[in-house]
């Protein structure tokens, strides 16, 4: 080393720009998802000023009509536009799933880690309430809450979230029981870091990988979710649109309208597809140990 | 020599990466004799596995290649196919590996492991697989073998799990027995009877050996014929003796010159630098002459009847059945720039008693004074301050860094944590703690998996310093490095110990780093100190058995020192579980010499 490098004052090397976010893009599959998901985020916030006709306009004349040039993507069992419904569906479908699931992260996730840090009886409560939730059906549980809160979308996303907390807790928990093992975390603790410090800064960013796809998957759960409670009326209140309670109409005509069943459900499926391809490119960007 | 058993003649081997073909094995040609016993010795990623992988044909096909000609008994490995192979493979060849906690099946007996190679590659009947398991579990020394063949692996130790291993690996009497590492995971005492046991029973089956390893201890006590890798290739070639006392490469120099030799402190008081050896001219530096480092003033730290227990439950209430006494009433005292090495072998304690120390773990009984602090009766925040204190360092530079955060953010962290100054001057001590550390402080922002085995260890000892600690707990800090690796850091410890007056517990099992390294040295075994005094004193006069028998088990780098015939004794390592209400015996020491006590009852 030469005495200029060794006199030049602390500069360190330049950050490389946001590296997850480069990551992020340089992945195929997490691309496609990005644009999956925000093609159907831009329909959803943009419905109101598209040229499309009223979602909850009935028609007598236009009942069940296939695909045309007046009505692109048919008509339902009323004569509505199914196109129409379908971008104004996108709204209460994309915030179900959206809004439910970081609910639950954001309740179960800490609930996880103070189980798996604190162990014993912390733990131990923590775990026998989330095994407790688990052990009932997931839709039975989220119907008994939304019945218990009353039919309204946003008690559907918030009886949702509840329900699919457990999940995050036990998985958070199990995370951070591996994590806590590494040196690190003790070497936190002889440095004289306190348990919100190792908590916050140690175990947490150490245990996001698997959440987030966790909660990618459950994303696609919860959109089906708010459809079987809509369906039930317990969600998105009728006539407002939503794909589950589309969905959940068009069972009734398979044989003789069968695209007021394919719209909806090849939307439920592009979405879900593109939380999961983001969620498996987040996965590997936010791992700075992944090249 | 007549026809080699093995001859791989200009092997080499590539493993595809982001669809380019990157050789980590180039052009190695090498015999293995009838009944030789041939080392491949090599630091990691010398390729040393792989070239045994090779000849296994174990890489998986698609991502790997090998071009060359792999002979075993006249027949070219290369060009026979998977189904062929596996004929080969465990029948003609075997292969023993590192790790004898995974290797073995858990959910199966060992005797079914084992009689089940024998159905299959021998035809035998399941009875007569069964006589023969009993035979060769007898073989390989087994006690009891009728007994414990229908015992499944965890009811074996690490050592009795590898002579599982090579008794499923004689099952098919190989050729070629090809064993990787197989003693770097176990304790020195065990390795020593590992090793004694493979050289018998290749005199007794007349196998040959093909023996990898980085241990140059371990080649020096095996080997005949020795083939040294460096960077994929073999630099060296030859006789072990020739290798050891005639080694014409510089590689071959620089890597027995960092090899720390059991008995070369002979007639010195204070610790040595490792001389280091230029890899490319083989030029070496000798070390300076060291500074007594050693404080005058009273001790820093104080343990008096140190005793950590762990409560054993079981049953349905969880009751208390019984205790691992892990730390039995241990005392000593560290001084401001003095190296005390605790030694021992796994399971003994001493690592439970650094952690004891560090209240990482709570104590069951007795005092810690450490500057000033009555470590015992902290709490909160008092705790943590005390921590500025003592710092320690770990085993495994691979988890003890966050992998989500900068380096120089762990740097800095401690120190903005006890704020102790700004972010700014936190920054500058994490740049200045770096250089100091021997890496650039432009590294600053980088991950840790941006750094190499011994850079980490550099970081992680740069950490421990950023709160100015007056002790340091090495927990087998130096172990998992590399033998050039390991003397550098070794030497950074002792510049360090130099420049701020440090005092270090090195908690180890190399007896010769530690004889390297320590002004003192205390040897633990089942919890207890048996043996403590200045090194000089312990290493050239050691009194209690056990250590007698842990140094004469270290494997000594020098073929000429080979032979000294252990016997092979089976004993295992004892455990310290005792039941409820067990009343751990007085201990009396006797003075050997001046500071230095023998545990006599």
């Amino acid at each position: 080393m030469t005495a200029i490098e060794q006199t030049s004052p602390v500069v360190a090397e330049k950050r490389e720009g946001n590296r997850a976010w480069r990551k992020l893009k340089a992945s195929r599959s997490a691309t496609a998802g990005l644009i999956i998901i925000g093609f159907f985020a831009i329909l959803a916030i943009c419905a109101p000023i598209l040229p499309i006709p009223d979602p909850v306009a009935t028609s007598w004349s236009a009942i069940r009509k296939a695909p045309s040039a007046a009505h692109w993507l048919g008509t339902d069992d009323l004569g509505r536009d199914i196109l129409s419904r379908m971008v104004w569906g996108a709204r209460a479908s994309l915030m179900a799933g959206i809004f439910s699931v970081t609910l639950a992260v954001v309740i179960g996730v800490p609930f996880g880690i103070l189980a798996g840090y604190f162990g014993g009886w912390v733990d131990l409560v923590i775990s026998r309430i989330t095994e407790a939730l688990l052990a009932m059906p997931f839709l039975i549980m989220a119907i008994a809450l939304a019945a218990f809160l009353g039919p309204s979308l946003t008690n559907a996303m918030i009886s949702i979230g509840l329900t699919a907390m457990p999940i995050f807790v036990r998985l958070t928990r199990g995370q951070v029981l591996a994590v806590k093992q590494e040196d690190f975390v003790e070497g936190a603790r002889s440095v004289g870091l306190g348990h919100v410090d190792i908590m916050s800064r140690y175990i947490l960013p150490n245990v996001t990988a698997p959440i987030i796809v966790q909660a990618t998957l459950t994303v696609a759960t919860a959109i089906i979710a708010e459809a079987s409670l809509s369906f039930l009326g317990l969600g998105q209140q009728p006539p407002a649109a939503s794909w589950g309670s589309m969905l959940n109409v068009a069972k009734n005509f398979l044989s003789q309208a069968p695209w007021m069943a394919m719209w909806p459900g090849a939307a439920i499926f592009l979405v879900v597809i593109g939380f999961n391809l983001l969620g498996d490119g987040l996965r590997d960007a936010l791992d700075p140990r992944e090249h | 020599m007549s026809t080699p058993v093995l001859s791989v003649k200009n092997l080499t081997t590539s493993f595809r990466v982001d669809g380019q073909w990157k050789s980590v094995v180039r052009d190695i040609s090498f015999d293995v004799g009838a009944g030789e016993t041939v080392a491949i010795v090599g630091e990691s990623g010398s390729g040393k596995s792989v070239t045994s992988l090779s000849i296994m044909r174990l890489l998986a096909a698609n991502s790997s290649r090998i071009d060359g000609k792999i002979f075993l008994n006249g027949r070219d490995l290369v060009a026979l196919s998977e189904k062929e192979m596996r004929s080969v493979r465990g029948n003609e060849m075997a292969m023993i590996f590192q790790e004898p906690m995974t290797s073995l099946n858990p959910i199966f007996t060992i005797g079914r492991q084992i009689s089940e190679v024998l159905t299959r590659h021998k035809g035998m009947t399941a009875a007569e697989a069964r006589d023969e398991t009993i035979r060769l579990l007898e073989k390989v020394r087994i006690p009891n073998a009728k007994g414990r063949f229908d015992e499944y692996p965890h009811q074996f130790s690490g050592g009795m799990r590898q002579r599982v291993m090579i008794a499923m690996a004689l099952a098919s009497k190989p050729k070629l027995l090809i064993a990787d590492e197989p003693t770097t995971a176990l304790d020195v005492t065990i390795q020593g009877q590992i090793l004694d046991l493979i050289k018998v029973l290749q005199e007794e089956e007349g196998m040959s050996v093909l023996f990898i390893t980085h241990d140059m201890g371990v080649v020096a006590e095996i080997s005949d014929r020795t083939i040294v890798m460096f960077r994929g290739e073999a630099v060296e070639t030859g006789k072990t003796d020739d290798i050891f006392h005639r080694g014409q490469h510089a590689y071959t120099r620089a890597l027995l010159s960092a090899v720390p030799k059991l008995g070369s402190m002979e007639g010195r008081k204070l610790p040595l630098r490792f001389p280091i050896v230029d890899v490319k001219t083989g030029i070496s530096t000798e070390p300076s002459e060291e500074k007594d480092t050693v404080s005058k003033k009273g001790p820093i730290l104080e343990v008096k009847n140190l005793v950590t227990r762990f409560a054993i439950r079981s049953g349905l209430f969880s009751r208390q059945t019984g205790a691992i006494h892990a730390v039995e009433n241990v005392s000593f005292d560290l001084r401001e720039g003095e190296t005390l090495s605790l030694v021992g072998e796994s399971g003994c304690g001493k690592s439970t008693t650094g952690r004891s120390i560090m209240r990482l773990i709570e104590p069951t009984s007795g005092q810690i004074q450490l500057d000033g602090y009555n470590v015992r009766d902290l709490r909160g925040s008092d705790l943590r301050r005390m921590r500025k204190s003592i710092q320690m360092i770990f085993q495994d530079p691979f988890s003890s860094l966050n992998p989500r955060m900068t380096v120089g953010a762990a740097v800095a962290e401690p120190f903005i944590k006890h704020q102790m100054g700004s972010k700014r001057q936190a920054q500058e001590k994490a740049a200045d703690l770096l250089e100091r550390v021997g890496l650039s402080s432009a590294m600053m922002n980088r991950y840790p998996h941006e750094f190499s085995g011994g850079q980490r260890q550099r970081i992680a000892i740069a950490r421990a310093l950023s709160l100015d600690p007056k002790v340091i707990v090495a927990d087998e800090s130096v172990s998992a490095l590399d033998v050039s690796i390991k003397a550098q850091v070794c030497n950074l410890l002792l510049d360090l110990q130099e420049s701020l007056n440090l005092a270090f517990l090195f908690i180890s099992h190399d007896m010769a780093v530690v004889e390297r390294v320590s002004h003192r040295v205390a040897v633990m075994y089942l919890g207890e100190i048996v043996e403590i005094g200045p090194r000089a004193s312990v290493f050239e006069n050691p009194q209690h058995p056990y250590t007698k028998k842990l140094m004469a088990a270290v494997p000594v780098p020098d073929p000429a020192r080979r032979g000294i015939r252990r016997g092979i004794s089976n004993d295992e390592l004892k455990s310290p579980v005792r039941p409820n209400g067990y009343q751990p015996p007085q201990r009396e020491y006797r003075e050997v010499s001046s500071g230095h006590f023998v545990q006599v009852a």
